[in-house]
């Protein structure tokens, strides 16, 4: 009987294990920096390029920093989520413009609108290094404390902006 | 003909290898053989299934630029470990670190090759053991046998 019983059980092991792996997603890296201080920035301003931003400015409250470009496609599928996000009014929403080219970056704001508290140029994408910036767009919560509370890779759709980060950000300002 | 064909495939082959990698120039021998040891075995995150030396995407290209500074500054190939780790988490690495979470990955193959060879022994050993049979049976058996000689 165990000569026919276990190839079978071996054989649902492995289609049960492969039919987990297959649900994942390889392109969604966890993020070490989790629950670890935000690294820190100083970067001149989109709006006003004479003036500066930086993490510093932001200690005390709880944040977003959504990661764009103005050549990314699918930040532009996200502008309407993000948009929402800011509309409600919760936190900052600071934008980090990824490698790109300034004047590209105010036009695309001024085609699509600019949800943006403010928008941070980090053009050699130095910065974006720091945070284990890998793929654009990419958006964090970072808590009152300073600590990196979640990172979404990807596009924010509105289903993950409703489940995840606004129960995230009401439960850090509560 | 055959030698324009020849230098054809040869050009094809050899120009995507150079494609993406800049000229950077160190200060030492020992710091280019490091420098090119970590973008062999760092992984660039974009393509994962490159290695920071053999893809041309753009965080590739940061992050071997990155590599090459802190290189230069003088800090050591675990240095440069550390700080994409750090970042990117061990994901990054080819070559994952000997810790509690990735005993399993390091051991796993020799654990199975183990589990192999103590089956194999199992079986050799239970081969070799002489097959016990009843007396009575021999006796019988040894009878039908001379009873089937061929008679002369």
């Amino acid at each position: 009987m165990i000569r026919f019983a276990l190839p079978l059980v071996v054989f649902v092991l492995m289609v049960g294990l492969l039919g987990y792996g297959l649900r994942l997603d390889p392109k969604k890296v966890p993020s070490p920096l989790i629950d670890k201080p935000a690294p820190a920035f100083s970067l001149a301003m989109l709006d006003a390029p004479s003036r500066q931003l930086s993490t510093a400015d932001l200690s005390g409250q709880v944040w977003v920093l959504n990661v764009w470009a103005s050549w990314c496609v699918s930040c532009r599928a996200e502008h309407e989520v993000i948009t929402a996000l800011a509309r409600r009014n919760l936190v900052s929403v600071i934008g980090l413009n990824y490698k790109d080219e300034p004047d590209d970056a105010t036009r695309w704001l001024g085609q699509f609108g600019n949800p943006y508290t403010a928008s941070v140029i980090d053009r050699d994408g130095r910065v974006g290094i720091d945070w284990g910036v890998y793929g654009v767009p990419e958006t964090f919560v970072i808590g009152a404390d300073g600590m990196i509370k979640y990172k979404h890779i990807g596009p924010v759709t509105h289903e993950s902006l409703e489940q995840k980060i606004l129960p995230m950000l009401k439960e850090l300002m509560s | 003909m055959k030698r324009l064909l020849l230098l054809v495939i040869v050009g094809l082959w050899v120009a995507p290898m150079q494609a993406s990698i800049e000229a950077y120039q160190f200060d030492s021998a020992e710091m280019e053989a490091d420098y090119k040891q970590l973008i062999e075995e760092l992984r660039c995150l974009v393509c994962q299934n490159q290695n920071l030396a053999g893809s041309d995407a753009d965080l590739a290209r940061d992050l071997r630029r990155e590599t090459y500074e802190m290189l230069q500054q003088g800090k050591s190939q675990q240095q440069v470990v550390d700080f994409m780790v750090a970042r990117y988490g061990d994901f990054v690495l080819y070559r994952p670190q000997f810790k509690s979470s990735t005993y399993l990955l390091w051991m796993g193959p020799f654990l199975l090759l183990m589990f192999v060879l103590y089956l194999v022994v199992r079986r050799l050993r239970a081969a070799e053991k002489p097959v016990e049979v009843d007396a009575g049976a021999m006796a019988e058996a040894k009878q039908l046998l001379e009873d089937s000689e061929p008679r002369k």
